[in-house]
């Protein structure tokens, strides 16, 4: 069966802004482009505290967690919160208070903020006492098209995205399977 | 190409240019009838599809705000989009993934069949399959049907082989790459099928029958028929006797301009949603209950099959998001077996999602590590839809919103659909059978999926013998109003277990005869 490289390749622009700018997501990874409220990215938000932008992004690994998956798509999906936010009071709000209700659950329970806490299963506690919350459902359904609609992401799920420029799969393997029981 | 004058009266107006309204349209058209269809989309054509799922929803998706109630879960994960149809020229054959099966005979005489079920609304059909055999065999010509007329079928894909052999392990017999409107080779000015995958998306290739790119430009082609994108009808309007005389559209490419199109006759091709919507939003002081509803059946027994989807998880890679997305089928469940616990039946037939899609539908609200370890698994899965016939319900209904008006100042389309005991029986048998198919190839994970916002639309308008029953009569003529026909599956009396366009299609070209020989007859 024809397989895919599922590999990252570094041929694209990433559209991070400030220090990231045009960095392939590839170097941005091995470089340890972290989920901290001090990294460039987050200190560069307008509107959101960078700690709230960094806590969003690690609220995002937690609802859709996938450890093939580099922090930087994470960051991508969360990003244009940020702008939305400039415009909009409402979803500010919405997003400040939802952090920081998250982060005074986090130190009741483990006397640090959300992000400081270190085991994903603690995380989870304090997300469980969210999840009928507006806050929690306005991140989780923006993210099931911030996070997984991001073509660069595609390929590390195996997913060839379009292919009718490739001739579709005619010749590309569409009935190539061959581990099927003889019947 | 014909352009029609507004107070040309001797137009047949079509509203809806998909499976009803497109075919209609260029069958009266080679008949010498002239024709204006009003399209409340705009006019995207091949080279404008993309292979992408969100940008594509973008282009085609009627996102028109609507409202639902009921127990479906429809409701609870997409309360304003009950429906995954498609506004643009071509309607609903843009997105439709070509399967094209004949009803049943006993699928015509649901009543007789089923005997009385509580709670159910069930009529038979005025027709029956023999009745309309000659209009199936013409619309399989048509539209290129794979294993009729000599077509071949087309090759299967991986995902079909996944659910070829569990299928077969489990004893079924009637497997095959299904009855579709796909060219296996190139037929009729379009090429063969390149299985490029996107189906949902529109078909880059053509290789799939839409009225797009097959009915319209062979209507246009006659100069009897006239297209209009972008011109949504908001009225129909009637004289003193009670005869339908032309609509009222608005012209949103300007502003929403409001222009009176006349015409010696009205089809209403919108779908199940949007024509009982414009008959009832036509209500006049003659008719207050909106047009042809005497019976007070506008609206009502809103079918839309019971549905869902299996996906299987196997330790080895399926790669199911390439070839084209239905790829085949299994029918030994589509009889009518009353000892499995319900009446009717369901077809199984392989469906695909890209990743996008996938994460959205595949258990809408759910998080977690449960959820992204099956995405995580992607190229390792198979997956299958559940088509069975859903039981008509009076409540089951299209209703106007008290509230939410669209940008035309009228109320928006709610629906609401409860599941009867019947469906949610035959739902848990079909899931239990998915399953098994898998886990007899190897599964180690098997999803039941929920049912996604509905593609197949029905009933609202049902055909019936009786005035009394229903809102029109075996041709899709209105009961009430001899000069308004509706053209769309909203004329389905049951719903059968198989897609529905075939069918429209079929009972589109018995119609245009009709009309014709009405026409030359001056009785309309």
């Amino acid at each position: 069966m024809r397989e895919i490289d599922r590999r990252v390749q570094v041929r694209r622009r990433v559209f991070l802004r400030g220090a990231a700018t045009a960095v392939p997501a590839v170097a941005l990874a091995a470089a340890g482009m972290g989920i901290s409220a001090e990294a460039a990215w987050a200190q560069d938000a307008e509107t959101l505290k960078p700690h709230t932008m960094a806590t969003l992004v690690r609220l995002a690994r937690d609802i859709y967690p996938h450890d093939q998956i580099a922090d930087v798509y994470y960051i991508k999906a969360v990003q244009p919160y940020d702008g939305k936010a400039g415009k909009d009071a409402g979803l500010r709000d919405l997003l400040e208070k939802g952090v920081a209700q998250l982060d005074a659950d986090a130190q009741n329970r483990y006397k640090r903020a959300y992000l400081d806490v270190p085991a994903e299963s603690e995380r989870l506690v304090v997300i469980q006492v969210m999840t009928e919350t507006p806050f929690f459902n306005k991140v989780r359904s923006d993210l099931i098209v911030s996070l997984y609609n991001q073509p660069d992401l595609w390929r590390r799920f195996g997913y060839e995205g379009s292919s009718f420029e490739y001739g579709g799969y005619i010749n590309r393997g569409f009935n190539d399977i061959d581990w099927l029981p003889k019947v | 190409m014909a352009n029609f004058d507004l107070n040309d009266d001797g137009v047949v107006v079509i509203v809806g240019s998909g499976a009803g309204g497109g075919t209609l349209g260029n069958e009266l058209a080679q008949k010498g009838i002239k024709i204006v269809i009003l399209e409340a989309g705009d006019r995207n054509e091949i080279q404008d599809f993309v292979n992408d799922e969100w940008e594509s929803f973008a282009q085609l998706a009627w996102k028109d705000m609507r409202a639902t109630s009921g127990s479906w879960r429809v409701h609870r994960d997409f309360p304003n989009l009950p429906a995954w149809v498609v506004k643009s020229v071509g309607g609903t054959t843009i997105h439709w993934a070509g399967a094209s099966l004949r009803f049943q005979e006993h699928e015509f005489k649901s009543r007789s069949t089923f005997g009385p079920i509580p709670g159910a609304n069930l009529i038979d059909w005025p027709i029956t399959l023999d009745e309309l055999a000659p209009y199936y065999d013409k619309a399989e010509d048509k539209i290129g049907v794979t294993g009729t007329h000599g077509i071949p079928r087309l090759p299967g894909n991986n995902n079909f082989k996944v659910l070829q052999a569990g299928a077969l392990k489990l004893g079924y017999k009637e497997i095959h790459t299904g009855n579709m409107a796909i060219n296996s080779e190139p037929r009729a000015g379009r090429g063969g099928c390149q299985q490029i995958g996107f189906c949902f998306q529109g078909c880059k290739s053509g290789a799939k029958w839409s009225t797009l790119y097959a009915e319209i430009p062979a209507g246009e082609a006659t100069g009897n028929l006239e297209v209009r994108p972008n011109a949504m009808v908001v009225k129909i309007e009637h004289d003193d006797q009670g005869k339908v005389t032309g609509v009222v559209y608005a012209d949103t490419e300007n502003g929403g301009a409001l222009r009176r199109q006349k015409a010696r006759i009205v089809a209403v091709a919108g779908n199940s949603l949007e024509s009982p919507r414009l008959l009832l939003n036509s209500a006049s002081a003659k008719f207050p209950d909106g047009l042809a509803n005497s019976s007070g059946q506008v609206g009502r027994n809103y079918m839309r099959h019971t549905t869902g989807t299996v996906y299987g998880i196997f330790d080895q890679p399926v790669h199911m998001y390439r070839g084209t997305t239905m790829a085949g089928i299994v029918r030994d469940e589509a009889r009518n077996d009353p000892s499995r616990g319900f009446v009717a039946g369901y077809e199984l037939e392989t469906l695909s999602l890209g990743l996008p899609f996938l994460a959205a539908f595949l258990d809408p609200g759910a998080w977690g590590r449960q959820f992204t370890s099956a995405l995580d698994d992607y190229t390792r899965m198979a997956g299958m839809w559940i088509v069975g016939e859903d039981m008509p319900q009076e409540t089951n209904r299209v209703t106007l919103d008290p509230e939410v008006k669209d940008a035309n100042g009228l109320p928006v389309t709610s629906v609401h659909y409860d599941d009867h005991a019947n469906d949610l029986a035959m739902r848990e048998h079909a899931y239990s059978r998915g399953t098994a198919i898998y886990e007899a190839v190897g599964a180690t994970r098997v999803i039941r999926t929920p049912p996604y916002p509905s593609t197949h639309n029905l009933g609202t308008n049902r055909m019936s013998e009786k005035p009394r029953d229903g809102v029109v009569n075996k041709w899709g003529q209105t009961h009430d109003i001899k000069n308004l026909f509706v053209s769309d599956g909203s004329q389905f009396t049951t719903g059968a277990a198989c897609n529905p366009t075939l069918t429209i299609v079929a009972l589109a070209t018995q119609q245009a005869d009709y009309i014709a020989q009405q026409m030359s007859q001056k009785a309309i």
